[in-house]
């Protein structure tokens, strides 16, 4: 029955678009308005609403949707899928609290839970002090040729997969890596320092691996800053410190939003690098999930799993935006 | 309090261009001071020097009798109001007016008290509430200068602060800033490329050109005496009639121009076969024959009726066109358009100065 409601919803939709283009026409206030199928006309206007419900329809709203019914279901073999025992339930959701098994308390996944979240909410902060300063510098302060250069140097890493740079990034910080190496050979450490058993190589990892995320965010926003507001500020007698916290940061806020947010979310939906570069004791949320998916072939509870991630994570990030005053609308100007 | 300004041989350069060079001057304490001069003449460069954004590659800037040498733009005893006043839009009036005082520590009771002060010294009582957005034009350019007063300069800077304004605003806002100059009583340097608003407000003006201060005298003398070509063609419309002095006495010196020897006062005593221009400013013409070296007889291009007063064109020697202005008394006279007419003016109000380069039109 609920699988049935999925497969309805598409048609929901349309009408809805359908809706919404006539509705345009009727409450049009300027008389000179011409409503969407008058500007496009029928054929094309139909193909229009087509296309765009086809993309939301199927690649953004229907495999969502599937997986919100999935997580609502039991576990079953093929044969019983749609049978008697497949029946609404919120047995995938209860487990991550409670171990199904013994009835204990889920204490591993609500750990992985907790850690990445603040781990994710760790790297936003360590990867917003990193790109702040850059961005600044190629908005307001760097010379074209050398934005330009810096900009090169941020983007071509890039290009080089992810898989690679974290496996690199591995050997660099392994216990006989070249960074122990240079501490040891100069005499800082004695032995090599654990980067990875310690979570370093993770930090590392997901701060470097979502740097232009927040750096570009960061420099559009502040490069529309007038240079003169911060030339007054510094004339009123502010020092450097006191420009940023009252005028650049304040001016560029939705974007600190939106690259937060982004960073934010996609850390703790992070798959490759907590894999790679984490410690062996460390499990990170998405790996759990990851595993229920393929491992244990559990997709209701992977599915549950998933959307429990996903619900804490845009509650964390809606209070920080009220907290910090920002309008959702802001952070995706 | 207000302090002395003193520019000691200040070269500035950026790269190979040189945009200020040598430019030494005293600015007394309590003055309003311009720098006069078409944009690019490095008065803006200046600016930024004696308010410490920028560093002159050569010489020192002294305020208060004190080396500024290394000292930053936060640390000096000036402020800066902008051409786009740069009021902080995300701040309230009040909060704009009080930043300075804000980052000097001073707590928000006292903050509060003196913005209401300084609201009312721009007659903007208890608007401190408001977005800067929702001022007008003329009200945000007074929330700049409350804002730069509420540091207690000793030296305020304006760079063309009133050039974003329509003409009335910007006429009204020239008394304003002198009856703001005169009641705060500290030193005023304006910079600007407008005649009208330095020759209204200043006590002296330094008139600029390509990095050089041309002349520096009161707003009278620039116009009445002006020291070089440029001055003489930059401050004022005046028609030049460049040529070569022919004879040189007490009473002035002949010119032989295109128009065949014109005489004119010589105050920089130049000698006989010296190349040089005389100037007669459009309202120094007359219409009607005088003498025979102060006539000028040439063929009438157009007349132009301007209500108050008519300008009349002859055709000049090169490019640009002789102006005449006529007063509305004398406006029944006016020639026809095409016929030649003589033209000509008292000796005493012709200027013959060296040959050198005229503002560009």
């Amino acid at each position: 029955m609920s699988r049935l409601l999925v497969y309805l919803i598409p048609f929901l939709v349309i009408a809805i678009f359908m809706a919404m283009a006539r509705y345009e026409r009727r409450f049009a206030h300027d008389p000179t308005h011409r409503g969407f199928f008058e500007r496009n006309g029928t054929v094309l206007g139909i193909v229009f609403i087509a296309l765009v419900a086809f993309w939301t329809l199927f690649l953004v709203v229907l495999p969502y949707l599937y997986m919100v019914q999935e997580s609502f279901h039991p576990k079953l073999v093929a044969a019983d899928r749609g049978g008697p025992k497949d029946l609404l339930t919120l047995e995938q959701y209860r487990s991550f609290f409670i171990q199904p098994s013994d009835g204990s308390v889920n204490g591993t996944h609500i750990w992985a839970f907790g850690f990445s979240l603040v781990v994710s909410a760790a790297v936003t902060s360590l990867n917003f002090a990193i790109c702040y300063p850059l961005a600044y510098y190629m908005a307001q302060a760097g010379s074209v040729q050398k934005v330009r250069l810096l900009m090169l140097g941020l983007i071509v890493p890039y290009w080089v997969n992810e898989i690679l740079r974290a496996f690199s990034l591995r050997l660099m910080l392994a216990s006989k890596g070249l960074i122990n190496q240079i501490l040891m050979g100069l005499g800082i450490t004695d032995g090599p320092v654990d980067f990875l058993g310690n979570n370093v190589g993770l930090y590392v990892g997901l701060s470097y691996a979502y740097l232009l995320v927040m750096v570009f965010p960061l420099y559009n926003a502040v490069e529309s800053l007038d240079k003169n507001q911060i030339e007054a500020a510094r004339d009123l007698g502010a020092p450097w410190w006191r420009i940023h916290k009252d005028v650049v940061m304040p001016y560029a806020k939705p974007g600190i939003a939106s690259g937060c947010t982004m960073v934010f979310m996609l850390s703790a939906g992070s798959l490759a690098a907590p894999q790679f570069l984490g410690g062996p004791k460390t499990l990170w949320f998405t790996s759990i999930v990851y595993d229920f998916f393929f491992q244990a072939f559990n997709w209701p509870r992977g599915a549950a799993y998933a959307f429990l991630l996903l619900a804490a994570c845009i509650a964390l990030v809606m209070l920080m935006l009220r907290l910090f005053k920002v309008s959702l609308g802001e952070t995706i100007k | 309090m207000s302090a002395d300004v003193e520019l000691d041989r200040i070269t500035v350069r950026f790269g190979q261009f040189t945009a200020v060079s040598e430019a030494s001057l005293k600015i007394a304490g309590g003055e309003f001071f311009s720098f006069l001069g078409p944009s690019g003449c490095g008065k803006t460069t200046i600016l930024r020097t004696v308010s410490g954004f920028l560093d002159p590659s050569e010489g020192a800037v002294r305020i208060a009798g004190k080396d500024m040498t290394g000292i930053g733009a936060n640390k000096r005893p000036t402020a800066l109001i902008f051409q786009n006043l740069a009021l902080f839009p995300l701040m309230t009036v009040a909060e704009n007016i009080t930043y300075g005082l804000r980052v000097r520590g001073m707590n928000k009771t006292d903050r509060r008290r003196r913005a209401e002060d300084l609201l009312n010294l721009i007659a903007l009582p208890r608007q401190g509430d408001k977005l800067v957005s929702e001022l007008s034009g003329g009200q945000k350019q007074r929330v700049a200068i409350a804002r730069a007063l509420a540091v207690e300069p000793q030296v305020l800077l304006l760079d063309e602060p009133l050039s974003a304004l329509d003409l009335k605003l910007r006429q009204h806002m020239r008394n304003e800033l002198r009856a703001i100059q005169q009641r705060v009583g500290i030193t005023f340097i304006y910079i600007t490329h407008d005649q009208g608003e330095a020759l209204t407000m200043s006590d002296l003006i330094a008139v600029m050109n390509q990095g050089i201060i041309e002349q520096v005298a009161d707003g009278r003398t620039v116009y009445d005496a002006p020291g070089t070509a440029f001055v003489a063609s930059f401050v004022g419309e005046n028609n030049p009639f460049p040529g070569r002095i022919i004879k040189a006495d007490k009473a002035g010196a002949v010119v032989e121009t295109a128009f065949g020897p014109l005489r004119g006062r010589n105050p920089q005593n130049l000698k006989a076969g010296a190349p040089a221009i005389l100037f007669v400013r459009p309202e120094s013409l007359k219409l009607g024959k005088g003498e025979k070296d102060t006539t000028i007889t040439s063929s009438v291009l157009n007349v132009a009726f301007e209500g108050n007063a008519s300008h009349v064109f002859l055709k000049g020697a090169g490019k640009k066109d002789i102006t005449l202005t006529v007063g509305r008394l004398e406006s029944a006279k006016l020639p026809e358009q095409g016929i030649t007419a003589a033209v000509s003016y008292d000796a005493d109000l012709g200027l013959v100065l060296p040959e050198g380069k005229l503002a560009r039109e």
